[in-house]
């Protein structure tokens, strides 16, 4: 008999400040309208959801963008997590061609990185968005080496960032709309 | 007792930010408003009518309505028109100054706060915005067109007043009327209180 329900949500690391109650894992599901199958996959995405903001790579924001995910608007969070690629892979490029083409050029750098940070605290990508601030602390310093490890960090948070939402996406597409329609209405 | 539904509160909404755009949309119709969304300061000149060398409505033909607006929400950090200088050319505007503005930033800057609520904002929200800060919209709404049913009381008491004789705070009010009247025109069928409006989702 699998262990799943909240015996399975206290095995799970979690920090003091994660909220009980929001972002809430496991709601009483009734197995016998739910697959053995969907059940796991459910749990697999709750605990991905939660591992990744355990770990601190979303934070708080992501659950609130979560709240306003409805019957109305069902795919709100991954529509919302596309823009967000969308819009921060081109400011990505953005920031990188500038590195190059304009050197030293810290008030236009940190323009763009100011851009980018804002994106991710929108959806809550709190790691990569610690990474956009220490950039922008190193063109304040004037620090083009700084800038340059900064901006590396702030690529590799994207791209496990990007990785680690694609996973939870595709666990929450495979625990199906019953997941959603039991999801706790806070 | 018939039940009045009015038409919900339009807020036009400008981030050049796509996913923030999105966001805010959501947060907005969850709140129950109608919401436009623009991606620049110069497209919600536009929209409300207005050139952004002018301070009085592109002429309009007389076919065309204008849609209400009743408040904007705006990101203060934009390429090209800032929030702030969205914020002034919209006090600039007889034509617009009344309608309420929110100015939106993800920096903490309180100089910055200050320079907005100095220029008219009539609220400041740190990004990223949430769903407990929609509430705090209704309020700058209702007060603007309490002032402005105030102001409009105002304008048919002095013309019924001036109806027998030539006076010259009729020419006043009726020369305000018609720089707001273009405003006015949607607002006057919200304010009743027996209007009944589809709902727009």
């Amino acid at each position: 008999m699998p262990t799943i329900g909240f015996a399975f949500e206290e095995s799970i690391v979690s920090t003091p400040r994660l909220p009980i109650g929001r972002c809430t894992l496991l709601p009483l599901l009734d197995p016998s309208r739910m697959s053995l199958e969907r059940i796991v996959s459910r749990v697999t995405s709750n605990q991905s959801r939660k591992l990744a903001v355990g770990k601190g790579y979303l934070d708080e924001q992501f659950c609130q963008v979560e709240d306003l995910q409805d019957e109305a608007s069902p795919n709100f969070v991954e529509e919302v997590v596309t823009l967000f690629f969308k819009d921060s892979g081109r400011l990505m490029s953005n920031i990188e061609q500038a590195l190059e083409k304009y050197p030293r050029d810290f008030n236009r750098w940190d323009t763009y990185m100011q851009q980018l940070k804002g994106s991710c605290s929108s959806i809550g990508a709190s790691r990569m968005k610690n990474e956009c601030m220490s950039f922008r602390d190193s063109c304040g310093q004037g620090n083009v080496e700084g800038c340059m490890r900064s901006f590396q960090k702030v690529k590799r948070e994207h791209a496990v960032l990007r990785q680690k939402l694609e996973s939870y996406f595709q666990l929450l597409r495979q625990a199906g709309p019953a997941g959603a329609a039991t999801r706790p209405v806070m | 007792m018939a039940v009045a539904i009015e038409a919900p509160f339009h807020v036009l909404a400008v981030d050049d930010s796509l996913p923030d755009r999105k966001l805010i949309e959501r947060l907005l119709k969850t709140s129950s408003f109608q919401v436009t969304t623009v991606d620049s300061g110069s497209k919600a000149l536009e929209f409300l009518g207005l050139h952004d060398h002018e301070d009085s409505p592109i002429s309009t033909q007389s076919d065309q309505q204008e849609v209400a607006v009743n408040l904007i929400i705006t990101d203060y950090c934009m390429p090209g028109m800032t929030g702030y200088d969205l914020l002034k050319k919209i006090k600039e505007s007889s034509y617009l100054r009344d309608i309420p503005v929110v100015i939106m930033s993800s920096d903490n800057i309180p100089s910055r706060i200050n320079r907005c609520l100095e220029e008219g904002a009539d609220e400041f929200f740190l990004k990223p915005v949430r769903l407990s800060d929609m509430s705090k919209l209704k309020p700058h709404i209702l007060k603007s067109r309490c002032k402005e049913h105030y102001q409009q009381e105002q304008h048919l008491q002095s013309n019924s007043e001036s109806n027998n004789s030539s006076n010259p705070t009729s020419e006043n009010s009726s020369s305000s009327t018609s720089t707001n009247s273009h405003k006015r025109k949607a607002v006057d069928e919200e304010i009743l209180p027996h209007t009944i409006r589809p709902r727009h989702s």
